[in-house]
């Protein structure tokens, strides 16, 4: 019998093969087969996460010229520029599903794509720098490191990368708050109010709890996601107050204790109404987060154009150069 | 650089370029990811501050993506057979008498 290498399997048959490759946890590749119901969630996910990365550069980039020291500076602007490179990774990963990065600047410029509600939040002082690379970097590291699993292979590619990247990013943040709260007292105290600030956000960033979550349950099918909201929380909760006693901090929850039953800290209820409201671009910074990447993205125009330009006329001269030989 | 370079334009903006680093001396490139740039030139210095800000290669090299032919996962068994059928090819093929040393 022949077989006819140009016409596709059937749907179902295919259907079959990815339902057996992520049973056996078999990576799936750009070119494969793929439900588009998969497809489409991978290309929300990874770009908003994406855009995370580039819309996360602007909290930060806003103490870089103000950094304490040249030590200090350096540090954040190389911090900075791997939050850069951590977006293009993940746009690049995007792409192999079949989308133009432009088309997803396109849609987060027009407010049709998100991005992690924690940039939302102002940075008032050096002190948030610090907040910032313990606590949500901590936070995205959690969430992060399960994803270097996931069933998508260039996007769990990308996620080695940044996780690698990113132990520098919390290690730099607790070094920021260890120097401040072993400082003067009003340098202590502004290392608190850093923390007092970001500690809530930060539980945020795990996501509504599982009971409310409408994703998971099928994004954990396709092996996408790995563990709950609440349990990548709890563990993040676990492993940053003992962390928070050794800088001197107080965590800013009156109900947080030790349970000796559970093996866990018990922790105080989540504000659920105040992510929604950032959610739905009612937070501080919303605004002035999408103005500023607008403005970025048109003032860079000409640059783009130049680079274009230059690029024509090469191809050009070097077409002739080649016919004259 | 000794790179001209040019590439077909995506409908939107610069064309896609695959990157390729060879970590250290004496290992081979590796595809490591893409990203967009107006030439060769371009797509070289982008990919040395994307893909190598920690020292992960001493060389680098940039591909059209449009330039790569690939083998369609849709054939992936017949395409791969001639290789499946010749299992003389492994030396676990041969049975090796017993005592017989460095064989
Ligand atoms: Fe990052
Ligand atoms: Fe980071």
């Amino acid at each position: 019998m022949q077989v006819d290498v140009d016409t596709p399997p059937p749907v179902e048959e295919q259907q079959l093969r990815f339902d057996r490759m992520i049973a056996d946890e078999v990576r799936i590749e750009p070119r494969d087969w793929m439900p588009e119901g998969y497809r489409r969630t991978l290309i929300r996910q990874i770009a908003q996460h994406a855009h995370s990365e580039i819309i996360g550069m602007q909290p930060e980039g806003n103490w870089i010229t103000r950094a304490p020291s040249l030590r200090r500076k350096a540090i954040l602007m190389a911090k900075v520029q791997d939050e850069a490179g951590h977006g293009l990774y993940l746009y690049s990963a995007a792409e192999t599903l079949g989308v133009d990065r432009e088309e997803l600047l396109d849609l987060l410029h027009q407010g049709k794509q998100k991005y992690s509600s924690i940039f939302n939040y102002p940075t008032l002082t050096w002190a948030d720098m610090g907040a910032i690379g313990w606590l949500v970097d901590g936070a995205a590291i959690m969430n992060q490191v399960p994803l270097c699993r996931c069933s998508y292979g260039p996007y769990g590619r990308a996620m080695v990368r940044i996780c690698k990247e990113e132990s520098f990013h919390q290690r730099q943040g607790f070094e920021i708050l260890h120097t401040l709260s072993h400082g003067t007292p009003a340098q202590k105290a502004m290392a608190q109010d850093a923390v007092d600030r970001f500690w809530w956000p930060s539980l945020m960033m795990f996501g509504p709890p599982d009971s409310a979550s409408t994703h998971s349950a099928q994004s954990t099918a396709w092996g996408i996601k790995r563990f709950g909201n609440d349990e990548l929380r709890q563990r993040f909760v676990d492993m940053t107050v003992p962390q928070a006693d050794v800088l001197g901090l107080r965590i800013p929850d009156p109900d947080l204790r030790w349970d000796e039953a559970t093996g866990h800290y018990a922790f105080g209820a989540i504000d659920w109404d105040e992510l929604d409201r950032i959610i739905r671009g009612d937070g501080p910074c919303n605004a002035q987060r999408m103005e500023r990447r607008r403005t970025a993205h048109e003032e860079g125009a000409w640059v783009r154009d130049s680079a274009d330009a230059y690029a024509r006329k090469h191809a050009a001269a070097a077409t002739t150069t080649s016919d004259a030989a | 650089m000794t790179t001209a370079g040019s590439a077909p334009r995506t409908p939107h903006g610069w064309p896609l370029w695959e990157v390729f680093v060879r970590s250290r001396r004496g290992l081979s490139h590796q595809h490591v990811g893409s990203l967009h740039a107006p030439d060769g030139e371009m797509a070289l210095r982008n990919a040395r501050d994307v893909y190598t800000r920690r020292g992960e290669g001493v060389s680098l090299w940039v591909v059209p993506s449009a330039a790569i032919v690939a083998s369609s996962p849709d054939e992936q068994d017949p395409f791969f057979d001639p290789a499946l059928d010749k299992v003389y090819r492994h030396p676990t093929f041969y049975e090796v008498p017993e005592g017989v040393e460095h064989l």
